[in-house]
């Protein structure tokens, strides 16, 4: 490792990391926006749950330097536009919560979907406190795993030349030059694990009748 | 689209089904790799419950990692000691197998503890010896898991090996790498189609080999298990 050259790039690397905090966090909330909605409706309906998981399942297959390469064709948008990267993020985001936001609201036991309804819950009443927070284990479980791999294809966008972490794996390639990979790959996985460690505390804080002790 | 439908770009030595071929190739050698390691381990882990840890701990850990950052800093280390085209194809392999050890290992751990136990019990009953239990009833009863798990780590194997292009590994990313380099986005455009179509292909020859090897008893118990609350609304008749 050359300290030297890191305290050099210093406000590089703050650049490059705010890009990458952006392109990662933003599509997980987006996703997540997208997501809750439509895994009510493959919850609330027995036929449309196949037909969602399925297509969520065949969008989750393409692979994500080939979602960053097609989706200026669908959008519009320049191959170098960091838009595509959030939309590709997005789309994966919300292909794995679909089927998790579904299988959360399914979790929920029957019996406490039928006292909400007995205490005089609407039906949107009782999907907005009591379904969905009882159902918010679940659900922040698929969230920590988009949110860990979205923070890992990021930096797929190096490839293309957008600036994020990435590019100090690209740039440590050209120059035959170790200590941009590594601080690279350092800050993505310490990245990673904030979110992972800000959604268990989230969890936490949405569900305080939970036992303390959590197994993850 | 252009570059897809160009006849020049289907024949010869840089041709698109020379490209196609070398990334299967490259997938299956890292997914049979990592089967070969991740398969045993799993079932030894599953069946012993010993080094449990290594599941959960192993799996999350390798999916923080940047997979192009690995790529690269195994390139650097590696290529110095081999000249040849293993300098790149070797830490491009190591990457894959990494990738795809995870899903299979964890799906395969999963896989045998889920195995009913009345179902071991009866066959020990039976007079089953250890090992007759393990490839008669355990394997055969967790492998819709097991091959989900071989289902996603192929899909991962795929989408990695295109990125591996870029420290010029061959296979359907070179489209996408060089058609980068030399501005030509009908070119990138090519590439992506045809990754993604790869991509497709497998998931959906795997989830039809999956249903075509499981055995048919085991997936209506599957089946009724899982939606046991609709089964008490609506009674199953088989």
């Amino acid at each position: 490792m050359n300290i030297e050259w890191l305290g050099r790039q210093f406000d590089n690397i703050v650049f490059l990391l705010g890009w990458h905090v952006l392109l990662a966090v933003i599509p997980l909330v987006l996703g997540l926006l997208i997501a809750l909605p439509l895994g009510w409706w493959a919850h609330r309906s027995r036929r449309i749950y196949p037909l969602l998981v399925g297509i969520a399942g065949l969008l989750y297959t393409v692979p994500s330097l080939a979602l960053f390469v097609l989706l200026p064709l669908v959008l519009g948008t320049k191959i170098l536009d960091p838009l595509n990267i959030v939309a590709a993020l997005t789309i994966y985001t919300v292909a794995l919560l679909v089927r998790v936001v579904a299988d959360a609201l399914e979790s929920v036991p029957e019996d406490t979907v039928q006292a909400a309804k007995a205490m005089g819950y609407r039906s949107y009443q009782s999907l907005l406190k009591v379904e969905l927070p009882v159902g918010v284990p679940v659900i922040s479980a698929g969230l920590r795993v988009a949110a860990v791999s979205n923070v890992s294809l990021v930096s797929v966008a190096a490839l293309l030349g957008i600036p994020q972490l990435g590019s100090l794996f690209t740039q440590g390639f050209q120059l035959r030059f170790f200590t941009p990979i590594i601080a690279g790959i350092l800050l993505c996985v310490i990245l990673a694990m904030i979110l992972d460690g800000l959604i268990i505390l989230l969890n936490r804080w949405l569900t305080p009748w939970t036992p303390k002790v959590v197994a993850s | 689209m252009n570059y897809l439908f160009d006849p020049r770009h289907w024949t010869g030595a840089d041709s698109i089904p020379t490209l196609i071929g070398e990334h299967l190739l490259y997938s299956l050698i890292a997914l049979a790799i990592a089967a070969v390691i991740a398969v045993p381990l799993g079932i030894y882990i599953g069946v012993t419950g010993k080094g449990v840890f290594l599941i959960a701990g192993l799996a999350n850990a390798l999916r923080a990692l940047p997979s192009v950052g690995l790529l690269i800093l195994l390139v650097l280390l590696i290529s110095p000691a081999f000249p040849s085209k293993m300098g790149y194809i070797l830490p491009s392999l190591i990457v894959l197998v990494l990738l795809a050890v995870p899903p299979i290992l964890t799906n395969t751990y999963a896989g045998v503890r889920a195995v009913d136990a009345a179902a071991v019990d009866a066959a020990r009953g039976m007079g089953f010896r250890t090992m007759k239990i393990l490839t008669d009833v355990q394997l055969p009863c967790s492998l819709p898991l097991v091959l989900s798990g071989v289902r996603s780590a192929l899909l991962q194997i795929i989408s990695t090996a295109t990125i591996a292009a870029y420290i010029s590994l061959g296979g359907l990313g070179r489209l996408l790498i060089d058609g980068k380099a030399q501005n030509d986005y009908s070119q990138m455009v090519a590439g992506a189609v045809l990754v993604a179509l790869l991509a497709l292909f497998f998931d959906q020859l795997l989830a039809f080999i999956t249903r075509r090897v499981v055995s048919p008893g085991l997936t209506r118990r599957t089946i009724k298990s899982a939606s046991a609350a609709e089964a008490v609304k609506t009674p199953v008749t088989v």
